[in-house]
């Protein structure tokens, strides 16, 4: 399409001129895969609206931007510039991301069992480490989507986060994605990559922070691999700067017995797009897909799951919430694939969402795909408001009408945050929901 | 009027029953007892014509037809009742619709002319009397929210309604409160005729106190293992079952026979 | 089961698959301004009818087939069509007068169809037009309907006999460049049914139209305008049958609905044509256009649907609720058996205030048939306390079809209430069995649970017509199991 030309070719420019010095350029099959990727980037381009994908979400403001790489230059960020977003208990490995790079300083990777891997990917692709080149791109793979394919050629830094069979990684490792104030016109390519092995256990934390008002691109790749038995559970949190662009996606691929748990908490941000997709190709897999999504202001927020059944007996839930406010948009695309074999699967997906003013839209779809008879699938999606009668029960029991709505607003999200199992985090999201309240008295339209 | 012979039947492979005997006569009214994992509703579905039900020897034999080879509809429109132990749920369908069906799928089977709609709510409401069942159960789907008690009346109405001649009870009174007991036993004991044969499946011996059985058989490990009269019950009740398994328990004495 | 016994009733086939061989006047085949001149002349039609056909023409001709569909098919030659095929008797001069005028033929042919024309055999209390290829062969209970000012006629006729109605209203719910389909439509309809009830006045009996697709080769493009005015009442419902043919054949239809002010219509359809034999050669395709508009307030329209046959369906009977408190609904019962696809739902456009809407879509599957649900609820930002409910079932048969939702939702306004449901259902081995045991044969138990299943919409069909299409449903799903 010839309205892409030219952001491509901007993305064209930038890779040639960074080639030599992307991490891992010195290894033969992290350059192959950075150019193959890049390759399929120009040819796919930019979704443009009539992509059925992107139905909802333009994505004219980042492509008319030309966003530059991270330039390596010191942030002037400090450990207690970081403190109020980390989270002590339970301990921890941190891994902390600047600009989009690791920063070494700010970082601190505990004790580790034998066998098991937590590397910055920098380090990895420069090591031109074997156990990566395995898993690196097969889940995430760079042929279906654009930004797949951007992230790849491009990726500066991210994890590498490996846990054979048997072992478990007791703590939860927390990756912190900061962007700083020196960060503006800058896109980062973050790219993860958490491989659990037979019976393994990961849980990962990945927190998406800006500290300043800079303008900014975050296109953040996910890849997880759970084999037999194995089980990941990912805490994703997105605070993006206000003005900040965020796409991401996460890809799962899962084994016999597996289980993973994404929880997709999406607060701030001004153009906001998650992909959340697993695969269960085998027998008896569990899948759980958790979001929340904020919007107020003129933020847009838009998040896309796809759950694909591919073998008997697996059972896949999700539930995502959202509420707008302001002229915010929110959009929910969720799929559910029953392919053929995929007998005896049990799927229930729900989407929620809540309007709370004029000028604030939202656009669910939740779809279903079925080619197998013996399936147990559902899913229902709903629009609304606080419910009146609860509104007036508890001002009959002495609240305001404000403390009565954002009580109910409280207890609309509730759901999902109860669901975090890591106590710190379930604090912080509290703090975060009671902070995104309407704060005054005066702000019923 | 039923013949079962060296009935060995199994599912997915596992045997089940290893080689069932018994003669069911008109009129007769028998009941099969024995442990869980006896092969009680094994019988019942083989009997009933149940899918993945494999008869590997033996045979069956109804009014001297092989029982056996009928698809279960035609056996139904033969006379033959399946009372089941977990009845099932069809949404949509009305109570009353089914019966309606299934009243005029058996009448045209033998050969009579269809009811109309009129003779048929009258003829389903006298038997209604007879399960003490709620009106209204009639034009709800077929038992769709209906608690236990209700569906097991149901089961019992549907009989009265179909009027079988061999009417078989897989395990209708379990879980049942004691006047749902009582509606069970009364609807087997009005329709005992002289004619009409029951085979009775149950776990303990409370219906029997109320349904007096012509013969009873005890099943275990497939095949059967004691016969008796109406006594035997009370004896098992005794005894319990552990004697089958030749732990050195008493064997119940009196009025056991070997077929 | 007994498989062999199923293979026989599944090849008994489709029983209104048979061809009347009569003598007709068609156009050549293929499409151009001056096959639609001729259609407009042989239909003489005033002037301003001929300019409206030209410019949608116009329109469609920078327009490409949309391939958007959750369907696969070849695409279509539309200079390989027959865009005008009627009867000889109807051509011309002498065309029949009265029903004792109509080529015995074709009464014959509805009579077969189960629609006796002679007002003394039909069924009580239903009125009906005929339309047969390009032209409506007859109309009954015109005069008893014309009584209280109900205009019950063919579209033709209607163009000669209230211009200024067909003037007013056509087009004005799906302009004529509304969509590929539509456009077509508008360029080349030959006819189809009109029915204007005046203000206050409810529709004493049920109104129909039987559409029968003869010819070879031949499109059937028919239009249909409804309009209840002010307070009045209508009930229409529409039936269609084809030969059997291994071509595919065209039908794109468009049916205009407006309710005025406290208005009412109810618009159901009985969907039977040929659905293409068992291994997909052959049927219709059915690409169709209806919408109806909610125009005034407190009015109400309501879309009831039973699609059994066609090889592929794609179609989304609409409301468009303008009208301050205005009601639309969709109860739709979709079939795909063989290698049928059915692409098909409903878009409700919620605009008036305190508008309600209520979707329910039953999909049945079986062997190769591929269904979907294609659904749009939008409610825009003045629609002040919009409510929908939507509910979309699916029930598969087999491993080998499928079964697709695609609901699309986009709410404006922070008042509206939204809810969908979907939730997929089996006819399972427990239920088969049990109802064996009552006596009940494998056809009419797999009969009984999807009525069952496809309860909700039945019931919201007129009465004479529910017993029919719960029938169809048992014919169109027979040999499905086995």
């Amino acid at each position: 399409m010839a309205e892409t030309t030219e952001p491509v070719s901007h993305y064209q420019q930038l890779y040639h001129d960074a080639e030599s010095t992307l991490p891992g350029a010195g290894i033969d099959w992290v350059a192959e895969r950075r150019r193959a990727a890049m390759a399929r980037f120009a040819a796919l381009g930019f979704p443009g609206a009539r992509n059925e994908e992107w139905k909802y979400t333009s994505l004219r403001p980042i492509e008319k931007r030309d966003f530059a790489l991270p330039k390596r230059a010191g942030h002037g960020l400090g450990a207690p510039d970081l403190a109020p977003y980390l989270f002590d208990e339970p301990a921890t490995h941190r891994l902390v991301f600047v600009d989009g790079a690791f920063d070494a300083d700010l970082s601190r990777i505990g004790q580790l069992p034998e066998g098991v891997t937590v590397q910055p990917l920098s380090t990895a692709l420069e090591a031109g480490m074997e156990s990566l080149a395995g898993h690196l791109g097969r889940y995430a793979d760079p042929e279906g989507t654009p930004f797949v394919a951007l992230n790849t050629a491009l990726m500066s830094d991210g994890v590498f986060l490996h846990v054979p069979a048997g072992s478990t990684l007791e703590w939860p490792v927390h990756l912190l994605f900061v962007a700083s104030e020196a960060i503006d016109g800058i896109g980062v390519h973050y790219r993860n990559v958490f491989v659990a092995g037979e019976g393994a256990r990961i849980t990962a934390i990945e927190s998406f922070l800006g500290l300043g008002e800079a303008t900014y691109w975050t296109n953040a790749v996910t890849e997880a691999s759970a084999a037999q038995g194995a089980e990941i559970e990912v805490y994703k949190l997105q605070e993006e700067a206000p003005s900040a662009y965020h796409l991401a996606t996460f890809e799962g691929y899962q084994g016999a017995d597996s289980s993973v748990t994404h929880h997709n908490i999406s607060l701030d941000g001004r153009l906001v797009r998650n992909d959340v997709n697993t695969a269960l190709d085998a027998e008896g897999a569990y899948v759980s897909l958790n979001g929340l999504y904020l919007g107020d202001v003129r933020q847009h927020v838009d998040n896309h799951t796809r759950i694909e059944h591919l073998q008997p007996g697996c059972v896949s839930r999700e539930l995502y919430k959202g509420i707008l406010d302001g002229r915010s948009r929110g959009v929910f695309n969720g799929k559910v694939v029953v392919q053929p074999q995929a007998q005896q699967t049990d799927s229930d997906q729900q989407n929620r969402n809540l309007l709370l003013s004029r000028g604030a839209e939202v656009d669910p779809k939740p779809e279903l795909e079925i080619f197998a008879d013996d399936v147990s699938a559902t899913h229902g999606a709903t629009v609304g408001q606080l419910d009146e009668d609860a509104l007036f029960f508890l001002r009959s029991r002495g609240l305001s009408q404000h403390q009565a709505r954002n009580l109910l607003i409280f207890g609309f999200a509730n759901e999902i945050i109860e669901a975090v199992k890591i106590e710190p985090i379930r604090a912080r999201l509290e703090d975060r929901l009671v902070q995104r309240l309407p704060q005054s008295e005066t702000e019923e339209d | 009027m039923l013949s079962i012979s060296n009935l060995h039947v199994g599912v997915d492979e596992t045997p089940i029953l290893s080689g069932i005997d018994l003669e069911v006569g008109p009129g007769e009214v028998h009941a099969i007892m024995g442990p869980n994992g006896s092969g009680k509703s094994t019988l019942a579905g083989a009997l009933a014509g149940r899918e993945g039900y494999e008869t590997t020897e033996g045979s069956v034999t109804y009014d001297g037809e092989d029982l056996l080879a009928m698809a279960p509809e035609e056996r139904a429109a033969r006379g033959l009742f399946l009372a089941f132990q977990y009845p099932v749920e069809i949404p949509g369908v009305s109570n009353i619709y089914l019966l309606k069906s299934a009243v005029n799928a058996v009448r045209k089977h033998r050969g009579e002319e269809e009811l109309d709609a009129m003779d048929l709510v009258s003829f389903i409401r006298d038997k209604m009397r007879l399960t003490g069942m709620d009106d209204q159960l009639l034009y709800r789907s077929v038992n769709e929210d209906f608690s236990g008690g209700e569906k097991k009346r149901n089961e019992m109405l549907q009989m009265a309604v179909l009027e079988p001649r061999l009417a078989i009870l897989d395990e209708t009174d379990s879980g049942l409160d004691i006047d749902a007991l009582r509606t069970v036993a009364d609807a087997v004991n009005q329709l005992r005729d002289g004619n009409r044969s029951f085979i009775l499946i149950t776990h303990y011996q409370r219906l029997l106190d109320y349904v007096v059985p012509d013969q009873v058989h005890v099943l275990y490990d497939g095949k059967i293992a004691k016969s008796g009269d109406a006594n035997l019950p009370k004896e098992l009740e005794r005894t319990g079952y552990a004697w089958l398994t030749g732990s050195g328990e008493a064997e119940p004495e009196s009025a056991a026979q070997e077929q | 089961m007994a498989s062999s016994q199923l293979e026989e009733v599944l090849n008994k086939g489709y029983e209104p698959g048979f061809y009347t061989d009569i003598e007709a006047d068609a156009v050549p085949p293929g499409l151009n301004e001056d096959i639609i001149r001729m259609i407009s002349e042989k239909k003489e039609e005033p002037e301003f009818m001929l300019e409206w056909r030209l410019k949608a023409y116009r329109q469609w001709k920078e327009m490409t087939e949309p391939r958007w569909a959750n369907i696969r098919h070849p695409y279509i030659d539309f200079q390989d069509i027959v865009y005008y095929s009627a009867p000889k008797s109807f051509s011309d001069e002498d065309r029949p007068e009265s029903l004792d005028e109509v080529d015995p033929k074709l009464l014959e042919t509805y009579e077969k169809l189960g629609i006796p024309l002679e007002e003394q055999k039909a069924l009580a209390g239903v009125a009906v037009d005929a339309v047969f290829d390009s032209v409506s062969v007859a109309t009954t209970y015109k005069e008893k309907l014309a009584e209280q000012g109900i205009i019950f006629c063919s579209f033709s006729e209607a163009v000669h006999e209230c211009p200024e109605l067909v003037e007013k209203y056509l087009g004005t719910v799906v302009p004529p460049g509304d969509n590929f389909f539509a456009s077509l439509n508008s360029a080349v309809f030959s006819d189809g049914s009109f029915v204007y009830v005046p203000k206050g006045v409810k529709c004493p009996m049920e109104l129909s139209t039987y559409f029968r697709i003869n010819a070879a080769d031949t499109g059937q493009f028919e239009r249909t305008l409804i309009i209840a005015d002010e307070g009045a009442q209508v009930s229409y419902l529409e039936g269609c049958t084809a030969p059997a043919r291994s071509e595919n054949q065209l039908h794109a239809a468009v049916v205009e609905l407006v309710a005025e002010e406290g208005a009412e219509i109810r618009y159901s359809t009985v969907q039977n044509w040929y659905p293409g034999d068992e291994d997909g050669r052959g049927g219709i395709y059915n690409l169709v256009t209806k919408r109806g508009e909610c125009r005034g307030n407190d009015s109400k329209i309501s879309w009831t649907q039973v699609e059994t046959g066609s090889a592929i369906t794609m179609k989304y009977p609409s409301v468009v609720l303008r009208g301050d408190r205005s009601v639309g609904e969709f109860y739709s019962v979709a079939v795909t058996n063989n290698y049928q696809q059915a692409d098909t739902g409903t878009k409700m456009t919620h605009l008036g205030r305190d508008t309600k809407s209520t979707i329910i879509s039953k999909g049945v599957s079986a062997r190769y048939g591929q269904n979907s649900y294609r659904g749009l609820v939008q409610v825009g930002k003045n629609a002040e306390n919009a409510r929908n409910y939507t509910q979309c079932d699916s029930m598969l048969m087999g491993d080998t079809c499928g079964a697709h939702t695609f609901p699309y939702i986009e709410a404006k306004n922070p008042t509206a209430q939204l809810e969908h449901e979907a939730s997929t259902a089996k006819i399972g081995e427990d239920q088969l069995f049990y109802l064996a045991q009552r006596g009940i044969n494998p056809e009419d138990a797999v009969s009984m649970i999807v009525s069952g299943f496809c309860k909700e919409v039945f019931q919201e069909l007129p009465m004479e017509f529910a017993v029919e299409a719960q029938n169809l449903l048992g014919v169109s799903l027979e040999g499905s199991v086995g």
